[in-house]
Order: structure tokens, then sequence, then C-alpha cells
């Protein structure tokens, strides 16, 4: 098992290797440049910059040569920095990219944790229902409503939360996280969070139910044909036992696997979500960094979501070993 | 395609014996479409598709009143009235003057025999705007899909039949790209292309490109996995007993096997492209104005507060068509799998 680990481990290292290859190229061919626009403030301000400071800046802030070579040397020394735990120092910002991924990291976990905790708890019964009501009324009516769920894109139906819950009806507040108002105690700030975080949350649950309750309806759709539930209906189980004990505990096991596939989305935040009720979370300044050309920002948000993704793989395997006893690892 | 889904081919397997004049025997084809017309969930969502392709290709050949970047000119007159006085030798005389100011293109109009759903904050026709944009996401999603499962069918399938270093090869780069976040990455490459001189009209459609660079590998995975199941199979035993060459083990024998996972996949991800491009659009780096695109005619509500609050004809309907879009892809390719599927009968 250990052995399996470490040896997953080391392959995770080689796919990040080669994901940052790629990143770091795109990034480098980005045409927003951070030190042209500084430059232009500057310019702007009625100074002029030499030729030579700008050409110091460039080489300052590693992008001086912009060739092939160039590039792979820039990416040596990030990668040269990543192996001292150095991510650099986001442009924008002025401080360690690791200190503002932690800053805004918490505020998107807060909210991700939050929807997924609804999401199981509304989608695990409505998939349970659905399916022991396979091809009735109520299985038709619960697939259609979570189909249209799927299929609305989080902009669209996150501004009509936002045009008739906040704006229209003004039960909640429609943007950032905390009014500007005046300073809270602590109670005072929390129900800030509560009523700030309430919509932008209702969003995501909505959007994410149906891929979840949709799971468990085909799972517990699988089990039920299984032998053991004939047997405990022949024994004269009641259904509601036969339901609750004998399907629905082995439909778990894909459940809890797939927990460990949300491992990426319930750090990386969810960028256009984000956006559109400007909330101060990590996607929504990773959205901004792009922007504003922030490259070693881009590259440690990039890097840190392709670490989660990585480590959401793994976590997924080693948790089928674990629910599941048949399953061994090799 | 009559080789379609083999294992449905179950009327057929006793055709040794006299067959009863009564017995009616269906082609594995035959059989996939009549179980998917019995759904009513895919029946509805084929009519979505369908009557939203002849809404957007049809559509603007039929109402032409208005052109996808035609500005409705007529707006705002303002008069103004001047009046002068001057005296000349003793006499007054008064000069009145009618000022006609064009102000305003007629911008934000309210739905009116003239503008079936209104005009947006430029001037332009929202209704027919809606045709044109349907015809940019459609194409748009439908040629990535296109491109993503040739790419994926082709190098799965490569990897799955010659197994070894080619397979391992490209499993490790499809294990890179699958790491690859989704949404920054494109984000990152639609700016390298604003920054490049191709025109606005067809980035949308270079940047989709690129998305299935990126995008193939959850396909070639799908495919690999189906012929590695399918090269043990007999019949692959047989045709090896015969002598067939590799491209009619291939194209005859593996792919059409895999085509019915192939085809649920793609109406699936059909879905998701257009999410994907609607929200590019909507963040501003997929179809740039004048063109339109659905997700294009919603970004301005995200920087002007008052077309979201007064005036939802501007934004609601493109939210809507991509949301019968995508519900109508999904319930065909939910349709679909149920219907290729062998084992889901009811």
């Amino acid at each position: 098992m250990l052995k399996y680990i470490l040896k997953r481990l080391a392959y995770c290292v080689l796919i990040l290797l080669g994901v940052s290859l790629i990143i770091y190229f795109l990034i480098r061919l980005m045409p927003v440049d951070f030190i042209q626009s500084k430059i232009d403030a500057i310019n702007q301000g009625g100074a002029t910059v030499s030729e030579e400071t700008v050409n110091a800046m460039y080489e300052m802030y590693g992008l001086g040569d912009n060739s092939f070579s160039g590039i792979m040397k820039g990416y040596f020394n990030w990668l040269g920095a990543l192996v001292r735990f150095d991510l650099g120092t986001s442009f924008v910002y002025g401080i360690p990219v690791v200190d503002v991924i932690l800053e805004h990291m918490g505020i998107s976990f807060i909210i991700a944790l939050i929807a997924t905790v609804f999401e199981f708890l509304i989608a695990i019964p409505l998939g349970i229902t659905a399916a022991t009501h396979q091809y009735k009324l109520r299985d038709y009516v619960v697939t259609v409503l979570v189909m249209i769920g799927i299929s609305l894109p989080s902009f669209f139906f996150g501004q009509m939360l936002k045009n008739t819950l906040a704006l229209k009806l003004g039960w909640f507040p429609a943007s950032g996280l905390v009014d500007a108002t005046s300073d809270y105690n602590f109670w005072g700030l929390m129900g800030q969070y509560v009523s700030h975080m309430f919509i932008p949350i209702l969003t995501i649950v909505i959007l994410s139910i149906g891929a979840r309750m949709r799971m468990t309806r085909t799972n517990m759709l699988e089990v039920m044909n299984s032998d053991y539930i004939r047997t405990a209906r022949a024994k004269g189980l009641k259904e509601s036992k036969v339901i609750n004990k004998h399907a629905f505990r082995n439909t778990l096991i894909p459940l809890v696997t797939s927990l460990a596939g949300l491992l990426p989305s319930l750090f990386s935040g969810a960028i256009i979500t984000e956006q559109v009720f400007d909330l101060p979370g990590i996607g929504n300044i990773a959205l901004d960094a792009m922007n504003r050309g922030d490259i070693p920002f881009i590259m440690g948000y990039n890097m840190f979501l392709a670490l989660l993704s990585v480590l959401g793989v793994l976590l997924a395997d080693l948790m089928y070993a674990v629910v599941d006893p048949r399953v061994k690892l090799e | 395609m009559e080789e379609l889904n083999k294992n449905n081919v179950q009327s057929t397997e006793d055709t040794e014996a006299p067959l009863d004049k009564n017995v009616r025997l269906m082609s594995p084809t035959r059989m996939v479409v009549r179980r998917f017309f019995r759904s009513k969930l895919s029946i509805l969502g084929l009519i979505m598709v369908i009557g939203l392709f002849l809404f957007s290709f049809v559509g603007p050949l039929i109402y032409t009143e208005w052109g996808e970047t035609e500005l409705d000119r007529s707006g705002t007159v303002e008069y103004a009235f001047a009046e002068t006085t001057y005296t000349v030798n003793g006499v007054e005389y008064t000069v009145r003057q009618t000022i006609e100011t064009n102000l305003t293109d007629n911008f934000l109009a309210p739905p009116s025999d003239e503008h079936i759903l209104g005009t947006d904050d430029q001037g332009y026709d929202i209704f027919v705007r809606l045709m044109y944009g349907g015809r940019i996401s459609l194409t748009v999603s439908f040629l990535a899909v296109f491109v993503i499962t040739l790419f994926g069918t082709v190098l799965g399938g490569v990897a799955g039949y010659f197994g070894g270093f080619i397979d391992n090869l490209i499993m490790r780069v499809c294990d890179v790209l699958i790491c690859l976040p989704g949404i920054p990455i494109l984000l990152i490459i639609s700016t390298i292309l604003t920054a490049s001189d191709i025109d606005a009209k067809y980035r949308i459609y270079l940047l989709m490109i690129y998305l299935t660079l990126f995008s193939w590998p959850g396909t070639a995975r799908l495919v690999r996995g189906q012929i590695l199941s399918l090269r043990e199979q007999e019949y692959m035993v047989a045709a090896e007993a015969m002598g067939y060459s590799t491209s009619r083990k291939i194209f005859k024998h593996l792919v059409p096997n895999v085509m019915p996972q192939l085809i649920v996949q793609m109406s699936l991800s059909l879905g998701s492209m257009i999410l994907y491009e609607a929200t590019l659009s909507y963040l501003g780096l997929g179809v740039q104005a004048p063109y339109a695109a659905w997700g294009t005619m919603i970004n301005i509500i995200s920087t002007n507060n008052d077309i979201l609050q007064n005036h939802w004809n501007v934004w609601v309907p493109a939210g809507v068509c991509i949301v019968i879009a995508v519900l109508g892809l999904n319930f065909v390719g939910d349709g679909l799998r149920d219907a290729l599927d062998p084992k889901a009968r009811r």
C-alpha cells in the first residue's frame, strides 16, 4: 500500500512538471504586460522613463528575454525557486504568491464547503426517490428539474438570482462580502457573511445538484437490480428497510469515492460565480490577475489547481480501496 | 450502422429455425431508433434542438427586417426652438428656428411590432441577433465536438490497438492534459488570441480549436478502454484468423462497436461546449461586438446595472436560448444512452 502510494506520488510530480511547462509557456505568450502598464502609469504621472530603466525593470521581473531560450530560462528559474518552496512574489500585490492564495482561499473554501454539504443533502434523497419511482411521474419531474439546473449557465442564473432576490426584492445584498457601512462585532460580521453568501451558495447548489442526483439515481438503480435486494424483499422485509438499509448503503460506495474528486472544486474557487457576486474569493482574484498580467500569481494559482486535481485523482483511487474491500491496489 | 451495437441482436439469433411470418425481424439500428423515440424526453429534446437550428439558420432568411449588425438609427430626436430677435433700422425682426438633432440611435427600445424583442444598448435588434448568435454558438460547439471526437478516436484507438510504447506515450500526454485547469487556460489562450490580428469574427473558432487540443483526452481514454476490451473478443480472434488487414480490423470491426459510447459522449459534450462558449463570450473573450453570440449578449449586464434591472428583454432571451440548447442536447444524449444501452430495457 505504502509502496503504491509512493509510486503514485512520484508519478504525480512528473505530471505536474509537464503541466507547469505548458502553463508557463502559455503565460509567457500572454500579451498582457504588467510592466508596460506600470510604465504607462508612470508616464501619465508626468515623469518619463528612460530606455535603460525599462530594460532594467524587465530584467528585474525576469521577463527580459521572450525568445524560446529566454522563456526556458525563466521556467527553470521558477522551478528552482519552487524547489525551495518559493512561488515568487505577486506583481500586483507585492507579497508572496502563497500568501495571496492563502488569504483569499478561505472565503472560496467556505462557500464551496457549505454548497457541497447542501448539494449532498438535497441530491441524495432526490436520487433515491427518482430511482425507486423509476419511469413514474416523480422520476420525470425530478429528472427534468435537475436537468434544467445542469443546463443553466452559471453567469446567467447567478445574475437572474441577483436581479430578483437582491436588487428587485432587496432580501439579500447584491455583491461583496461585507457592507461598508460601519464596524461590526463578531455576530454582526457573521450575519453579514451569511447574508452575502446566501445567493452565491444557492446558485452553486442548484447548478451542481443535477450531476450528483443523477449519479445517485444510476447507482441506486444498479443496486436495486441485484440479487440481495430480491432476497431482502423475498424474506419479507419492509420496503423502507430494503431501500434505506440494504440498497442505500451500497450506493454510498461511488458517492464516497466522488467525495475525493471534489477536492479541487473545494479550494479552487468558482471563478464565474465569484465574478458575478464580486466576492473576494480566489477565483475572482485569479480572473483579475489574468487581466493584469500578474505572471507569478497566475502561475502559482494554476499550479495550485493542477496539484489539487492530481491529488484528487489519487485520493479517489485510495478511497475506492478503503470503501470497497473488493478493490485491491497494486 | 448495421453493425451498430451487436449486443442488441437478440431477435436474430435463431436464424436457422423457420420463422413464423408474424415475427418481425428488426435491425439493431431500428431497435435503437424505436427505443429512442419511445422516451418522451428524448423527443422533446430533439424538438428543442431542431427548433433552435431552424430558428438560427433559417430564421434570418425569413425575417429580414433587420440585419445582425444593422443599427436602428430612428432613435430619439430632440427638437429645440431657438428665437433670435434683432433690430434692423429700428424694425424688430424675430427669427424662429427649429433645430432637429438626431441624439441617439433607437437603443433600449421595448418590445414592439417593429422590434419583436426590442433593441439593445447599441440599437441592434435583439430578436435578429438571437438568430445570428445561435448560428455562431451552435456552429462553434458542433465543430469543437467533431474535432475532439476525431482526435480522441484516432489517438485513443491507436493507443488501445497497438499498445506498448505508443500507448504509454499517448496516455501520459493525456494525464498531463487532463490536469490542466480548464477555464484559466482558456482565459490565457484567449488573451493571446486577442492580441493577434485575427478578425474578431473568426477568433472564437480558433479558440475552440485550441479548446479541442486540451479536451480530446477524455474521448481518447473512453475509446482506448473500449478497444482494449473489444480486442479480446472472439470475433476479433476470428478476424485475425481470416487474415484481415489492420485497417479493416480497425474500421470495420472495432470502430463500429465503439460508436454507441462515442455518440452518447458527443451529444452530452455538445451541451458543455455551448456552455463553455457562452461563458467565454460572457467574460468578453469569445465572440466580440458587433457580432452576436448568446454569451456576448449577456455580457453587457456584468457592467451595466440599469440593463440588468430594468431591461430584461436585452439579456434574458439569450440566456433562455442557451438553456434550451443545452437542455435539449442533454435530453437527446440521455435518450441515446438509454436507447443504445442493451441492459437498460423497459
